[in-house]
């Protein structure tokens, strides 16, 4: 299709204009920012030691996210695509719904679970156990996580399993393949493509997860909670800046080595 | 199935526990006098009104803006998809690897952009143009990916051509026959758009100003300073807005996947 220039210019800038006003010109002034304060000041997030401790803890729990989401949302989604049952359709939607929510109310979810007035802190009560709550440490934080994540590795693993061949199991069986063969050499390679896009995505997102940590307010810091205290707190402008430099960085590698890598594609549903 | 797998059922029967039980948990406590006794403290609705006298108008905002924001990123991306899908240049590669930035981007670090470059100027920081800005960025690259795939499709080149030679201008290609062929993508990416602007929390929490909340910034607050079953009736409101939205874009999409086989 051969479209004149000049009409692709004028198709292309509205977009354009916009992006570069609110969006390249703002972070160029963000980037620009912590070279004021001395070039040190990009490097905060590795030389100052509560920072680097934040930066630390973030990818730690991020990592055990991502290996947790895939390893959970990957058995869920074989089962799903090999199983027809009354309803599933129904849990399908019910497990992919939390997709829209925002981090605030998985937050919040975490909270109703785990929290003072939660169930398990009741049930550990009325069996003298004391008050169980778990909402406001690391491991409310992981769970949070968690449940975030989970839904795309389940919608995502579900589409590629129902694309798997049966055949080739069902070759590795007869052949004599352990359960544990058939995960290892038939399973995985086969779901690689959907794995690697997955990792990348959950694990970009753990990173910059803000809402669910700011609800649950856990003495566990994470960068984007470092971020935020900074700008608002200390309104340490170019420190802010300086972190959330680092952290779009990070997350923005991941996914452009992802992509490169196989080919994970952001923004589709 | 020939293999029964218990560990994969047992996998699954935990994680749909695990997912379920706060929704449901939730929405009980919105509904129930008191959350730590349970339903035998009786069902109300007194916290849905309380919700809806307090933050009521949040729905309506964050309604408004989600609006708004299907509004702009279709007026701006959709001629912007198509210049992208018409052109197989590295320099629309580049372009729309650009635009996807806002999204690979965490949503703090858009903010804080914002606020440094823009917050000096009073009647912009302090309206929701400067939040629906913030929407914008981050919606955009949704749209433009969905109505480009639409438009990549050849038999659309050959319908464009054939209304070429009929004599047809570009303007009239464009708005007669191009821009209909895609509706359906132009709806789906709006939906798309919709549900992300109505749940966004990142960059909307930094932008907003108290006179000016949203939905997830008003739940954050209502988390923070009310009881358990305010919030929890605050969910359940945030459920009744999404859900239709949801319903309809899985309708959609499964329309769209009858009639062009892929989605």
């Amino acid at each position: 299709m051969n479209v004149p220039p000049a009409i692709k210019a004028f198709c292309l800038a509205p977009a354009a204009a916009f992006f570069a006003a609110f969006w390249l010109l703002p972070v160029a002034r963000l980037m620009s920012l912590p070279a004021e304060k001395g070039w040190e000041t990009y490097f905060v997030v590795l030389t100052n030691a509560r920072y680097l401790t934040s930066l630390l803890q973030t990818l730690a729990l991020s990592l055990a996210v991502t290996a947790a989401t895939l390893v959970l949302g990957g058995a869920v989604g074989i089962f799903l695509a090999r199983n027809q049952f009354m309803g599933k359709r129904v849990l399908l939607a019910l497990l992919t719904l939390p997709l829209s929510f925002p981090g605030v109310i998985v937050g919040f979810f975490v909270i109703l679970l785990g929290g003072r007035q939660g169930p398990i802190a009741q049930w550990s009560q009325a069996m003298g156990l004391g008050n169980w709550t778990f909402a406001y440490g690391l491991l409310g934080l992981f769970l949070a996580y968690l449940y975030f994540s989970l839904p795309r590795a389940i919608s995502a693993y579900t589409a590629a399993a129902q694309g798997m061949d049966a055949g080739l199991e069902e070759a590795a069986r007869c052949l004599g393949a352990s359960r544990w063969h058939v995960v290892r050499d038939v399973w995985l390679p086969q779901l690689a493509p959907t794995t690697l896009a997955c990792a990348a995505i959950v694990f970009a997102t753990a990173m910059g997860a803000f809402g669910t940590a700011f609800t649950l307010s856990t003495k566990f810091e994470v960068l984007p909670i470092s971020i935020y205290n900074e700008f608002t707190n200390y309104a340490n402008f170019a420190l802010a800046a300086s972190l959330s430099i680092a952290l779009g960085l990070m997350t923005w590698l991941v996914l452009f080595a992802a992509r490169r890598l196989g080919s994970t594609n952001l923004v589709s549903a | 199935m020939k293999h029964h797998s218990p560990m994969l059922l047992l996998v699954t029967v935990l994680v749909a526990l695990f997912m379920v039980t706060p929704i449901v948990l939730s929405v009980l406590a919105g509904l129930v006098n008191n959350y730590s006794q349970g339903l035998s403290s009786g069902l109300t609705t007194r916290w849905l009104v309380q919700v809806w006298e307090g933050y009521g108008n949040t729905v309506w905002a964050s309604l408004a803006l989600a609006a708004s924001c299907v509004l702009g990123t279709a007026l701006m991306g959709v001629p912007c998809a198509y210049a992208l899908a018409t052109s197989k240049s590295r320099w629309a590669r580049a372009f729309e690897e650009l635009i996807t930035l806002p999204v690979a981007v965490p949503g703090l670090a858009t903010a804080l952009a914002l606020i440094l470059a823009y917050g000096q100027i009073k009647g912009f920081r302090t309206s929701y143009t400067f939040i629906w800005v913030g929407h914008m960025v981050f919606t955009l690259p949704f749209m433009v990916r969905t109505v480009a795939a639409a438009f990549e499709r050849p038999e659309l080149r050959a319908l464009d051509e054939a209304a070429r030679t009929l004599g047809a201008s570009f303007s009239q290609r464009f708005l007669g026959v191009l821009v209909p062929a895609v509706a359906p993508a132009i709806v789906a990416g709006g939906l798309m758009v919709f549900t992300l602007s109505v749940g966004e929390f990142n960059l909307t929490w930094m932008l907003h100003t108290p006179l000016m909340r949203t939905l997830p910034v008003g739940l954050a607050d209502s988390y923070a300073s009310m009881r358990l079953e305010v919030g929890s009736a605050y969910t359940l409101v945030f459920l009744m807005v999404v859900l239709p939205v949801l319903w309809a874009l899985q309708t959609l999409a499964a329309r769209v996947q009858a009639r062009y086989g892929v989605g």
